[in-house]
């Protein structure tokens, strides 16, 4: 058994590279990160419509990331949206009647939940839910509605032939 | 016409023969594999000749793959205004597609021409034959542990060429080219799921099965003479390289 110490050690760093490669994937371009004992705590929502969103979704307030989407759901009973968020325990002083929106982030950019805060004095507990929510807006919708009422206006005003602006585009 | 017929026919049957052999020959390894592992430290050795000795030019290529798919990504998402996408579209395309398949094309062309050539010399210059002089199975002694050690190297060489080729992708995107890296990790982060990267693992898995019985068989069953063991050399390679990408459309087509 000639260099069978070599081989031996080589391939243990091999496989150890192996493992911490696959580690790195999991971990950090997932987003399972390694939540030991899961800390933090759960706030509901429940939307009209919730576009796009999808769980794993960032929970953001004034931009800054405080937790992730952990679920969604329907409301069979008041045909909504039913979103679970898990918000980082450090983040525990959001007032009870802040309102929580969804955004989309840039123009092909997934979307997210923004909570805007409110002025109560009490904080959100575990298991609250956010009774202020504003649906995502689906791009289909409003071009739908603007065309709509283009064409409603046409009808009565003949003159306004111009065609209306073209949606705002963000350069 | 008939005779163009009958070439084809013979060269359709020679393929099929060939599978079907393969296939046996799979059964065969698979049976004395239980065996093989009692002597483990065969096995470890063939991980180092497949996997450790590859790792150099798996790291590189990687690398260089990501570096490429960040400049391409790049300049295709700056047309439509959503850079930030480039770290979802480096990761996805190099954990489920990218890695694999490329990690399994190099293996091919590093690890599995090496095992097919040593097994076709061995033949050729009647070592195998001197094995079985001696009641030793050649098969278990020399082709399993081969076989065996390409199987278990793959997913690693797979997993390291993405996390590689992500670093690569981070490097142009992020560092040469300024996209956010807070939005190139956090979007990568929302759109990848565990479930991409087991896909990814378990499509190296049996690239790997695949690539070393080609090799393995290839230089088993190799003509014992140097053109013999050359052109086992050459088999293995066009063999492996198609029957990955055939593979590869299978796994993809049932995984989605």
């Amino acid at each position: 058994m000639r260099q069978t110490r070599a081989t031996e050690l080589s391939t243990g760093l091999f496989v150890l590279l192996g493992f911490a490669a696959l580690f790195f994937l999991t971990t950090q371009i997932t987003n399972r990160g390694l939540s030991l004992g899961d800390p933090g705590y759960r706030l509901t929502a429940k939307f009209e419509n919730i576009g796009g969103l999808r769980v794993g979704a960032p929970v953001s307030m004034s931009g800054v990331k405080i937790g992730q989407v952990e679920g969604i759901d329907f409301d069979n009973s008041e045909y909504k949206a039913l979103v679970v968020m898990h918000i980082d325990p450090k983040y525990n002083v959001i007032p009870d009647d802040s309102d929580a929106s969804i955004f989309t982030a840039g123009l092909l950019g997934g979307q997210y939940i923004g909570i805007g805060v409110g002025g109560s004095e009490t904080y959100f507990k575990n298991g609250d839910q956010i009774t202020f929510t504003q649906s995502a807006i689906v791009l289909e919708n409003l071009v739908s509605k603007f065309l709509f009422s283009f064409t409603g206006k046409n009808g009565k005003d003949e003159e306004q032939a111009q065609p209306p602006p073209a949606e705002d585009k963000p350069e | 016409m008939i005779a163009a017929a009958q070439d084809l026919w013979l060269s359709l049957r020679r393929a099929l023969e060939t599978l079907g052999a393969m296939t046996l020959f799979l059964g065969r390894l698979a049976a004395y594999t239980p065996v093989a592992m009692t002597r483990f430290g065969l096995i470890v050795e063939q991980v180092f000749n497949a996997g450790a000795l590859s790792l150099v030019i798996i790291m590189l290529c990687g690398l260089f793959i990501g570096m490429v798919l960040g400049l391409q990504g790049f300049e295709l998402l700056q047309r439509v205004g959503s850079e930030e996408a480039l770290g979802v579209a480096a990761a996805l395309g190099l954990v489920k597609e990218l890695g694999p398949v490329t990690t399994a094309l190099l293996f091919a062309g590093r690890a599995g021409t090496a095992l097919a050539s040593e097994i076709g010399l061995m033949r050729a210059t009647d070592q195998l034959s001197a094995m079985q002089m001696m009641a030793v199975d050649p098969v278990r002694r020399v082709v399993v542990p081969r076989f065996l050690g390409g199987v278990i190297a793959m997913p690693f060489l797979a997993v390291i060429f993405s996390a590689i080729g992500i670093y690569g992708a981070q490097l142009v995107g992020v560092q040469f080219m300024g996209v956010d890296a807070g939005s190139f990790w956090s979007q990568m982060r929302a759109a990848v799921e565990l479930e991409d990267v087991l896909e990814g693992v378990l499509k190296s898995f049996v690239f790997g099965v695949a690539c070393s019985l080609i090799a393995v068989y290839e230089g088993f069953n190799s003509i014992p003479t140097a053109e013999g063991v050359g052109r086992a050399t050459t088999r293995t390679v066009v063999i492996s390289a198609v029957a990955t990408l055939i593979l590869d459309y299978i796994l993809t087509a049932a995984m989605l």
